[in-house]
């Protein structure tokens, strides 16, 4: 099962950088050198950033899934996207910020921001409505934060500007924009998997976590720290984009015998195989302007989400 | 000779400093009313809560074992049930061991006679079921101390009994054993009794002892009836009463 998934995600990377292949071929047939410029400096980032980002959701989704003991809490839901949305803008359109990397710790930081205030809200250890509630009036908050930010900013191309990357895009990023997404990101994913076995052992419940000599609180600030870190770098080079980090651990736990720290692995290829094949689709839908990648995820996402909360709601009543 | 020693292991308002020494090979039970502290310092020697003090078992001290020692030293079984994910009976009984050990948990299915209940999802077992996968976890690593808050709770007699034998192997094969127990007409299956109320052992003694005296009564508000079972104690005999 394990080498079937790694070779899914080779063949969504081979086919994210080579579709669609017309454009490819027309540039060898001018210039076998100007084939591989568009290989390597158009494609190569968006493909990078674009496996990056989904594993980053996957990763940081099921983390996060496993300190809340929760299986609706992810990046999106709990406000974390849209919190480095709003850092970043704050960070490129009020504080002048160009350099990718400082905009990532912006993103980071604005993320981090609305994690503190969901675990504020509603307490690490929320019932499944409190979670929902909590990250809704954090997501439409700092929605609204962003809006008003764009739309006061001294740049009056502020908002047209942002829109194309809020809803998440991959088009036109150099490889400077994704190293300075897929840097910060890496490093806090590698340290997440770390954790995995931990992480395990806190879904036994906090009490038995902790007389194995874990410490559950110092875990749960690791991981929203490391999870902020890595949604929000990603966040601030190619937008927020939904459902992937809620879906993909989902997928991930079946993969990991139910097992919500193990399931981190297989959640961040699920969620690169999401994403890539998103992005492959906005690509190939034929108009002429791209379309967000977020209403792609959306799209596939709602109706899984709302599959979730139904099954959810029988568990509650049976 | 193997024993577990705490001193001075205190919990805020819920658990005055206690000291207190179990030898290996007794059950041990600690009894008490609702709220008295029985689960708070159960939860002190697991060190679930920084707690203060210190706890050794065998001679080392818990608070610096890592987590794979720690495994062999204690177990902790809590009184919930619940467990957050829909994880198969089998794969919870392997959370308890370090490493994978598929003789191990066969083993411990059949003990625990959960046959098609092992593949499972756990939270698709009843209470009781769910209470005998998660005993057979905290067993799963044959630990040198087990602590186990109210594990006869939710069981049928069967169960009950089958679970005081094993906790009577187990102190036998030379484990410490530290079990809240409510139901205190078991109580004379025990060794020893501690009897904790108001955040404090109040009593230290053999079951039929500690059953006999006057403080014991008071502290439960039951007396021994003409029949041989327990009653509530009369209002005239409680000394609060006006």
């Amino acid at each position: 099962m394990r080498i079937f998934i790694a070779l899914i995600v080779l063949l969504c990377i081979a086919a994210h950088l080579l579709l669609p292949l017309a454009p490819l071929r027309e540039a060898h047939a001018i210039d076998p050198e100007l084939a591989n410029l568009l290989l390597v400096q158009l494609r190569l980032p968006r493909t990078l950033l674009v496996i990056g980002y989904g594993a980053a959701l996957g990763v940081s989704g099921a983390a996060l899934q496993a300190i809340f003991a929760n299986p609706l809490a992810s990046p999106d839901i709990s406000g974390a996207s849209s919190g480095a949305a709003l850092g970043a803008v704050v960070g490129g359109y009020w504080l002048g910020i160009t350099q990718p990397l400082a905009l990532a710790a912006c993103g980071a930081a604005g993320a981090l921001g609305t994690l503190a205030l969901l675990i504020g809200l509603a307490g690490r250890r929320a019932d499944t409505a409190t979670l929902l509630l909590a990250g809704l009036a954090i997501s439409l908050a700092a929605g609204a934060a962003t809006s008003l930010a764009l739309a006061l900013a001294p740049s009056p191309f502020a908002f047209y500007d942002a829109f194309d990357w809020l809803m998440g895009s991959f088009v036109d990023r150099s490889l400077a924009q994704a190293a300075a997404a897929l840097i910060p990101a890496g490093i806090a994913t590698a340290l997440l998997l770390r954790r995995a076995r931990a992480l395990d052992l806190v879904g036994l419940g906090e009490d038995v976590a902790a007389s194995l000599g874990l410490r559950p609180r110092q875990l749960s600030i690791e991981v929203v720290a490391l999870s902020a870190v890595a949604v929000g770098a990603c966040v601030s080079v190619a937008g927020a984009i939904g459902f992937v980090g809620l879906v993909a651990p989902l997928f991930g736990r079946r993969l990991s015998r139910g097992y919500p720290g193990s399931a981190m692995l297989p959640a961040a290829a699920i969620g690169a195989i999401l994403l890539s094949l998103a992005d492959l689709v906005v690509r190939a839908v034929p108009l002429d302007r791209p379309i967000p990648v977020g209403v792609i995820t959306a799209l596939f996402g709602t109706p899984l989400f709302i599959w979730m909360v139904i099954t959810m709601r029988r568990r509650l009543a049976a | 000779m193997t024993s577990l020693q705490a001193v001075d292991v205190a919990l805020d308002r819920r658990l005055a400093p206690s000291s207190l020494n179990a030898p290996a090979g007794q059950l041990v039970a600690l009894v008490g009313p609702n709220g008295g502290g029985k689960t708070s310092l159960l939860r002190a020697l697991a060190r679930v809560d920084y707690a203060g003090g210190n706890v050794m078992v065998d001679g080392e001290d818990l608070d610096s074992a890592p987590e794979a020692r720690r495994r062999r030293l204690i177990s902790f079984l809590p009184a919930s049930r619940d467990v957050a994910w829909p994880i198969a009976a089998r794969d919870v009984i392997a959370l308890g061991l370090e490493k994978p050990d598929d003789a191990r948990i066969e083993e411990l299915v059949a003990l625990f006679e959960l046959g098609d209940l092992a593949d499972r999802r756990v939270d698709r077992l009843s209470t009781g079921e769910r209470a005998r996968v998660l005993t057979a976890r905290a067993l799963a690593a044959r630990p040198r101390a087990l602590l186990l808050d109210e594990p006869l709770s939710n069981l049928d007699p069967y169960w009950v009994f089958r679970f005081l034998d094993m906790f009577r192997a187990a102190a036998a094969s030379g484990q410490i054993l530290l079990i809240a127990l409510h139901d205190l007409r078991l109580l004379s299956r025990f060794d020893r009794a501690l009897l904790i109320a108001e955040g404090k052992v109040q009593l230290d003694e053999a079951p039929a002892s500690l059953m006999a005296s006057e403080r014991f009564g008071e502290i439960f508000r039951i007396r021994e009836g003409a029949d041989g079972d327990w009653e509530i104690r009369q209002p005239a005999d409680q000394r609060s009463s006006p």
